[in-house]
């Protein structure tokens, strides 16, 4: 028996702070100490703390530790665990609180909610019964055991939830076209392809509680009769690709994955397939593309995968955190899920905050949250008192917001009118020390460079925007060239042939809308000719 | 695992071994762990309290360890809290009597009037 067990956070955060030094010098002090028997160090996912070092947490106690180093593992050896005196100095007072309950009620940090993350932190996520304890595979049991698979997609339809993937697309609607398809194979595909700047949040999901999307995945299998999946994970995220390979091994051995589970009928495996750095491959289409071994480019739509995607079977696409939210809902019912949130967007978001802010990091709130809670509160505001100049929702395709928005609850219905959404969850918050057409250059140079080369619109479109931008950063520019800039957005967005090309102009247009002096006061006015780019 | 009740019975074991991050403790026993303590013998106390609840397969108890209480000569000491109860403080307890506490006054709610230094 453990008396005392010591959660270590191990993410890709914290493994560049030096965590897994710390943990084996935690290990060598514990064993020192003739303590190994009684402390159990176990390592878990994000705690959500950030830019604070190594983060600890000492149960039964619940004292949160951050930054902790190699140096200070024998203090807090000798003096929490073997004289339970609390070391102070390394302290993190804004620790939750000990309200951890699963099911019941979901851990909160201040003003977060953490549904897709309530066991990122609390469990171990090598650890298949640390998961089970928490809950794991018990929606899966009772849908094969005692509900049909229509049963489990009237659920997911019934609870409202839109993919978290970017478009928020209702995901009931989406496993409805591919459930009434007749076809002998079907496939559910997961999209860990996280490409977009300044988003991490499936990266960490799938750190700290990777059992949760392989059940997903196997409900969305049940509840459209598919039996095979993949999970699509961007090449870089060598430990989510660990974690759930090894995840996806010991749902095998305990028969959670395989023929038929729980002795039923149902009969359902996951591979999991690596990207190879290609932004374009987290287009859904193109990231099949790139599962069947060919160059990942977008596909002519329709058909759309529910109908006909992965060798031409009917496929689901869904995000890491969609898939996150399944096992939930068929534990606590639809109805939970619209409890949380707004009523045009059921449940919690997973953001990850980027930028000028103090307290950078991941975070899960419910929708209908405004940005002044999610800047002041939980972000603590912006650094060195500087104001706010803009917020850019969604990664680097995302709409923009400004001072007028800060009170604005985000939820779909209210981004959609002002032209903005939610997309990958990225929250780039941009001070006012900034030149917003430097911003915007910087977004453009990246579309440039990931644009696939597929249709002209946004092969040429994103080069010549660069163009004109590097033009009028450099004083180089004329008047026309703004509109020029507006012009050639406005016309990718209606003609460009993926998300790709279509996206790229929307941080484009929301700076000119709101900032569109600040582009005519970079123009050149001494300059008198005409834009030498058309 | 072939049914739900095979799934249930590895959750039930995973979450005794887990029990330690729970919050909702009824019980808990604190051994003083200050020098003191520790020169009087409070390790093997603590590692039998250890060893008897996990043999009788306690549930609702926190186990925890403090500094020295200012009542060295009255070491090893061990200190029983539960909700609405006072506080028990046991004084120069060996490993023998941390078992009878925690089969008695855990167990059976008994407090052990002989050993008991202060109550408060």
């Amino acid at each position: 028996m453990h008396r005392i067990h010591i959660l270590i956070a191990m993410d890709s955060h914290t493994l560049a702070q030096g965590a897994r030094a710390v943990k084996d010098a935690l290990l060598k002090d514990l064993s020192l100490a003739g303590l190994s028997d009684e402390v159990k160090v176990v390592e878990t996912g994000s705690l959500g703390i950030y830019k604070k070092g190594v983060v600890l947490v000492v149960f039964p106690d619940n004292i949160y530790y951050t930054g902790v180093t190699v140096e200070n593992v024998a203090e807090i050896v000798s003096e929490h665990i073997v004289k339970g005196r609390i070391v102070e100095k390394l302290k993190y007072s804004k620790a939750p609180g000990t309200e951890v309950k699963v099911q019941e009620k979901a851990p909160r940090f201040g003003k977060q909610l953490r549904v897709v993350l309530r066991n990122a932190g609390i469990i171990d996520p090598e650890s298949i019964e640390e998961y089970i304890a928490h809950n794991g595979y018990e929606a899966l049991g009772v849908a094969l055991t005692e509900k049909k698979p229509n049963d489990i997609l009237e659920q997911v339809k019934a609870s409202d939830l839109q993919g978290r993937g970017g478009a928020f697309f209702p995901t009931g609607v989406k496993w409805g076209f591919a459930a009434r398809e007749k076809a002998e194979q079907k496939y559910i595909i997961c999209n860990a392809d996280e490409g977009e700047p300044g988003t991490f949040k499936d990266r960490l999901i799938l750190e700290g509680d990777p059992h949760a999307i392989i059940e997903g995945m196997a409900l969305a299998g049940y509840a459209v009769g598919a039996s095979k999946g993949f999970i699509y994970i961007r090449g870089e995220y060598h430990m989510s690709i660990a974690r759930i390979n090894r995840s996806i091994e010991q749902a095998r051995e305990n028969g959670l994955l395989g023929e038929k589970i729980f002795d039923t009928d149902f009969s359902f495996d996951i591979e999991v397939r690596e990207g190879a750095g290609a932004y374009i491959c987290g287009e859904e289409t193109a990231l099949i593309e790139s599962i069947e071994g060919k160059r990942g480019e977008p596909r002519d739509k329709p058909p759309f995968p529910p109908s006909e995607g992965l060798w031409g079977k009917p496929t689901i696409v869904n995000n890491v955190e969609t898939l996150a939210n399944i096992p939930q809902i068929i534990l606590n019912g639809p109805e939970w899920l619209q409890k949380l949130g707004t009523e045009a967007s059921p449940g919690t978001k997973v953001f990850t905050l980027v930028g000028n802010i103090n307290n950078p990091g991941l975070i899960e709130v419910p929708m209908g949250i405004t940005l002044r809670e999610i800047i002041y509160d939980i972000g603590e505001g912006i650094p060195q008192g500087n104001g706010f100049l803009l917020a850019q929702l969604g990664g680097t395709t995302g709409g923009i917001l400004t001072a007028e928005q800060l009170d604005l609850p985000l939820d779909t219905d209210n981004l959609r009118k002002i032209g903005a959404g939610l997309g990958s969850g990225a929250l780039l918050v941009v001070d006012d020390t900034h030149n917003v057409v430097e911003v915007v250059k910087n977004f453009v140079e990246f579309f440039n460079h990931e644009s696939c080369g597929k249709c002209t619109l946004c092969r040429e479109g994103t080069g010549r925007l660069y163009e004109l931008l590097d033009k009028l950063v450099s004083g180089q520019g004329v008047l026309k060239d703004v509109d020029l800039i507006e012009r050639l957005a406005k016309t990718m967005m209606t003609g460009a042939f993926c998300g790709l090309g279509q996206a790229a102009p929307v941080p484009i247009l929301g700076c000119l809308k709101y900032f569109r002096q600040e582009f005519e006061k970079m123009v050149n006015t001494e300059q008198k000719s005409v834009s030498a780019v058309v | 695992m072939k049914t739900l009740a095979d799934l249930r019975k590895i959750r039930e074991q995973a979450q005794k071994e887990m029990a330690a991050r729970e919050q909702s403790a009824k019980y808990r026993i604190c051994v003083g762990m200050g020098t003191c303590g520790i020169a009087a013998g409070s390790r093997a106390v603590m590692s039998a309290i250890i060893d008897e609840i996990g043999k009788r397969d306690i549930q609702d108890v926190v186990i925890t360890q403090t500094g020295c209480l200012g009542y060295c000569d009255q070491e090893p000491l061990v200190k029983v809290t539960q909700p609405d109860k006072s506080v028990i403080t046991y004084g120069k307890i060996t490993p023998e009597i941390a078992r009878k506490i925690v089969q008695e006054h855990i167990l059976n709610n008994n407090v052990l009037g002989d050993y008991v230094f202060t109550q408060d």
